[in-house]
């Protein structure tokens, strides 16, 4: 049998949003995972949980890049393209390469499933164009799982429901995979429904065996186990989960309550999801009655003295405005996660996009500065949300974390931390000497930290507010003068979270001629293209930024020392502008995308390429 | 511990004559006797008037924004139940902007102590009609009356299933003090509606049951296990006339003292404490005391206590344990 050895492959698992395409990519991505597999993935589906089936906006797809060496981004285009009906074909018919394979089942290609999908010949395949170099696998999956289950007496809805089992063990054995594993896998999730569970190992042994037996007329890959990892122990996690984490470390590492105040709002519903599960290392989560009481039990939790957070997405956010507001003005510590989405309003609630930052830097009433921190990975959602933990408890400061449906949905492998490992995290509690001396003014002269008192500390009780607060008796105030002073301490205070803050980092060609910078969840995306283009001779570099308010304090240098700077990002230039109001004089290219999809790598080279040759 | 251990270094700016100050004065005195310390004690606030309060009191305080008190109140609560939590809100904090929130911390049972000051006018913004404000009031936001019907606190409370619901004058001490006292012995969300006189906005608005000459006639005050008996002369009492209430004379038409009904104010059945709650005058009497005092499991206990449940019984009790018991394998 032919066997093909690769690098790296994308596959993508398609086909109606009943179909079990997540948990089929999932199964997948995991497997590959263990077997040693650096992995990327990217779930993209509707916003309706059961569209009408069999149309093109009913299609959920999940897409895995797998590799043996570094892996950036969830791929571009897909090598192998698995296709459960018409709809799904023709959905992701641009998204496969030219010499890519494609497995379909063919029992979903009558006549009224074509019809359905908008064709309007009998033959889809050559509707659709593809080139001859692309193989077809037509696979009668629906029957096959039937046959399968010939004897469980399932009813043939349920027996319906297991050809995307099926359809994983063909693809086991395309790439060479045992599936004993995925078993595993199952086994865990199926642990309460041991008929289901013997079903669905039945027919994933039954598709493997059916590749196997039959030797489809197609050569198998191979891809090794990945050369870059450090040895560790490793899990998949996608980014909310990750997010999640970092709350629970950062709250044990404090030794505070975690506490998180938050409302159902897609894609940012799987953090309350996972927080609520966690009551076994002591999490409080309360699901309020709408967005805005979300963030304002967290706020008072705060005040009594947990490691409070909101989690949100774009339009939620708008509604916690005034409330975050108030944590400026009172000076409490607060994790803000801001999951964002397509926009503006419902906008796109399942595609991604990086619209709100403006929003998060700016989106309160009168001066009202705040950390902004995004992460870059579905595994470094952990770490700078740990981190987003660390500046609100050791600066008395709310914090919004950017996170956003690439990320929240998407996974990675991520080597598993121990908590001795994180960095140490100290509140900024109002020390004993303040005891019968103590208000809500009093703060720290050198880094205009505020110290926080809790309720139950004897000797500091004080009133806080939303109104402004005389500077040393911390009562009402409305005197001139003593605002402006109000104003300044609180801007200082956050300028001088600079000092915690590491420099960027410059990646790729240190003499480039191009600079691209970016920040959040595109990093996959722009390191990816920055590699391909330095592989074929460009010099190019990237700065990409994690901390955004207050940025890095050798941001200025490293933009000036390029003559030529492009700012990617997926809105239309927030963080350009940001970057032009903070460093005078810098000319700054941009390249945008607001598509509710993240970037990807070709089209990023074909826009590099384009600045490097243009006169 | 005295009331003076609860007042603060600031001036309390309530305008001459407001009803407010009264309030401020039954409300330290209340939290003398409890007798929780200051530091244990927090008292959370909105935006208006009423939510100025925080600052007269020497305890752990929170002046809010709009509305959002009962939020914040909560989760100071759910997170640090040890402590005694207090919310200062109005009719327009807490039945307009706050809405929501009031009536979810009822439905949860959050063991807040709400003080809601009911002067049925927006006074720090000069004299607005609010969501209590009677049908027609003139204002400046309604110069012409208002024509939206006025919401009846009571009947909002027992709507969102409240457990604890009282009223008071702010004229009559002795009442309020007796409301907060009950409101922070009970646990659970306890509302205290406040009747309150806006001397410059709204003056006289509860003049009719206020007049400390003819209060003793229309007003009653409802005491658990007591007869429900009112008047000058003591000789008034509260009977059932099929569903109704009924006012009656004792020794008139062969009606005594053992006619007139007891009050129930801790029985699960809100349906004659509600109608009691909803009396209005010339006919009858406005109830004023504790008029509800039903005890049932707290949001903030209940919370608590599910997770000590599940910490009981897990493996898994710290962020190491976590990692070790996910789905992992080596490279």
């Amino acid at each position: 049998m032919n066997v093909t050895d690769l690098d790296n492959v994308v596959v993508r698992f398609s086909g109606d949003s009943g179909d079990g395409m997540q948990l089929t990519g999932t199964l997948f991505s995991n497997l590959s995972a263990i077997l040693g597999n650096e992995i990327s993935t990217f779930p993209d589906y509707p916003a309706e949980i059961r569209a009408p089936q069999g149309t093109l906006g009913g299609v959920s797809g999940f897409q895995v890049h797998l590799g043996s060496g570094k892996v950036y981004t969830p791929g571009d285009e897909a090598d192998v393209l698995v296709a459960m009906n018409p709809a799904a074909l023709k959905v992701n018919a641009k998204s496969v390469k030219k010499t890519g394979v494609i497995i379909v089942d063919t029992d979903s290609f009558e006549a009224k499933d074509l019809e359905k999908a908008g064709y309007t010949t009998e033959n889809p395949f050559e509707e659709l164009n593809f080139s001859e170099a692309t193989q077809i696998v037509p696979v009668p999956l629906t029957s096959l799982t039937k046959a399968s289950l010939a004897d469980f007496g399932m009813d043939n809805k349920a027996v319906v429901r297991s050809k995307n089992m099926f359809a994983l063990g063909v693809v086991c054995w395309l790439f060479n995979r045992p599936i004993d594993k995925a078993i595993h896998f199952l086994e865990n999730k199926f642990i309460k429904k041991p008929d289901l569970l013997k079903a669905n190992v039945k027919v994933l042994t039954d598709g493997y065996n059916y590749g196997n037996n039959l030797h489809l007329n197609i050569s198998t890959f191979r891809i090794d186990k990945s050369h870059d990892l450090p040895k560790g122990t490793y899990t998949s996690i996608n980014g909310n989960k990750a997010t999640a984490w970092g709350l629970i470390a950062a709250a044990e590492k404090a030794g505070l309550k975690m506490f998180l105040g938050s409302y159902p709002i897609t894609p940012a519903t799987d953090i309350m999801h996972e927080l609520a599960l966690r009551k076994d290392v002591g999490v409080i989560t309360v699901q309020a009655e709408d967005e805005i009481s979300g963030v304002c039990i967290a706020l008072g939790a705060s005040f009594a003295g947990c490691l409070a957070a909101t989690s949100t997405s774009g339009p939620g956010l708008s509604l916690k405005s005034e409330a975050i507001g108030l944590a400026t003005m009172a000076e409490l510590p607060l994790v803000v996660i801001d999951v964002q989405r397509g926009g503006p309003s419902t906008g796109m609630p399942t595609k991604t996009e990086q619209t709100d930052l403006l929003q998060a830097l700016y989106g309160r009433s009168g001066e009202s500065p705040i950390v902004v921190v995004a992460a870059s990975t579905p595994a470094d959602c952990f770490y700078y949300t740990y981190m987003a933990g660390k500046i609100a408890l050791e600066h008395i400061t709310p914090v919004i974390l950017m996170s956003d449906t690439f990320l929240a949905n998407g996974t990675a492998l991520w080597r598993l931390p121990k908590l001795a490992e994180m960095p140490e995290i100290h509140p900024f509690l109002a020390p004993d000497s303040l005891k019968g001396q103590y208000n809500v003014a009093k703060r720290d002269e050198d880094s205009q930290i505020r110290y926080w008192a809790i309720p139950g500390m004897e000797g500091f009780e004080h009133r806080n507010m939303g109104l402004e607060r005389d500077a040393e008796k911390g009562g009402i105030s409305t005197n001139p003068e003593n605002h402006r002073k109000m104003v300044a301490a609180r801007a200082q205070k956050i300028a001088n979270i600079e000092a915690v803050i590491p420099d960027v980092v410059v990646e790729g060609n240190a003499d480039a001629d191009l600079l691209v910078v970016g920040w959040g969840s595109t990093k996959g995306h722009l390191l990816g293209a920055i590699h391909e283009m330095n592989l074929k001779g460009y010099k190019v570099a990237l700065v990409h930024f994690n901390y955004i308010n207050p940025l890095p304090k050798n941001t200025a240098e490293v933009l000036r020392k390029y003559k030529k700077v492009v700012v990617c990002e997926l809105n239309s230039g927030h963080f350009a502008a940001f970057l032009r109001s903070k460093v005078e004089g810098v000319h700054l290219e941009q390249y945008n995308k607001i598509a509710g999809q993240p970037f990807n790598v070709k089209e990023l080279e074909e826009k590099f390429t384009q600045l490097l040759t243009e006169k | 511990m005295i009331a003076q251990d609860f007042k603060s270094d600031q001036y309390v700016r309530f305008c001459p004559g407001c009803g407010d100050h009264a309030i401020v004065n039954s409300l330290q005195k209340a939290m003398a006797e409890i007798g929780v310390p200051t530091h244990q004690t927090v008292v959370i606030s909105g935006i208006g008037c009423s939510s100025r309060m925080p600052h007269y009191l020497n305890t752990y305080g929170f002046n809010t924004i709009h509305g959002r008190g009962a939020a914040i109140a909560s989760g100071v609560k759910i997170a640090h139940p040890e402590l005694t939590v207090w919310q200062m809100t109005g009719d327009g904090d807490c039945l307009a902007i706050g809405g929501n929130h009031f009536i979810h911390s009822l439905r949860r049972n959050v063991d807040l102590n709400i003080i809601l000051f009911n002067n049925q006018i927006y006074g720090l913004t000069k004299g607005q009609y609010s969501p209590t404000s009677k049908l027609g009031f003139v204002s400046k936001s309604s110069p012409y009356g208002t024509v939206e019907r006025p919401f009846r606190p009571a009947e909002l409370v027992f709507g969102a299933r409240g457990t604890f619901f009282s009223r008071t004058l702010d004229v009559d001490l002795t009442t309020s003090r007796t409301c907060m006292v009950a409101a922070a012995k009970h646990s659970g969300a306890a509302v205290v509606e406040c009747l309150v006189n806006c001397v410059i906005f709204n003056n006289g608005a509860h003049g009719w049951i206020a007049d400390k000459e003819t209060r003793a006639d229309r007003t009653i005050v409802l005491e658990h296990g007591q007869p429900m008996i009112f008047g000058a002369n003591h000789d008034k009492g509260l009977v059932l006339d099929g569903w109704n209430l009924k006012v009656v004379k004792i020794g008139e038409n062969g009606i005594t003292e053992k006619d007139i009904l007891v009050h129930d104010a801790q029985c699960e059945d809100s349906t004659l404490q509600l109608k009691l709650a909803m009396m209005e005058g010339p006919d009858m009497p406005v109830a004023l005391g504790v008029i509800r005092d039903y005890t049932t499991e707290t949001y903030d206990h209940a919370v608590n206590k599910q997770i000590a449940e599940v910490r009981a019984k897990s493996k898994i009790k710290t962020f190491d344990d976590l990692v070790d018991n996910c789905e992992k394998w080596e490279i």
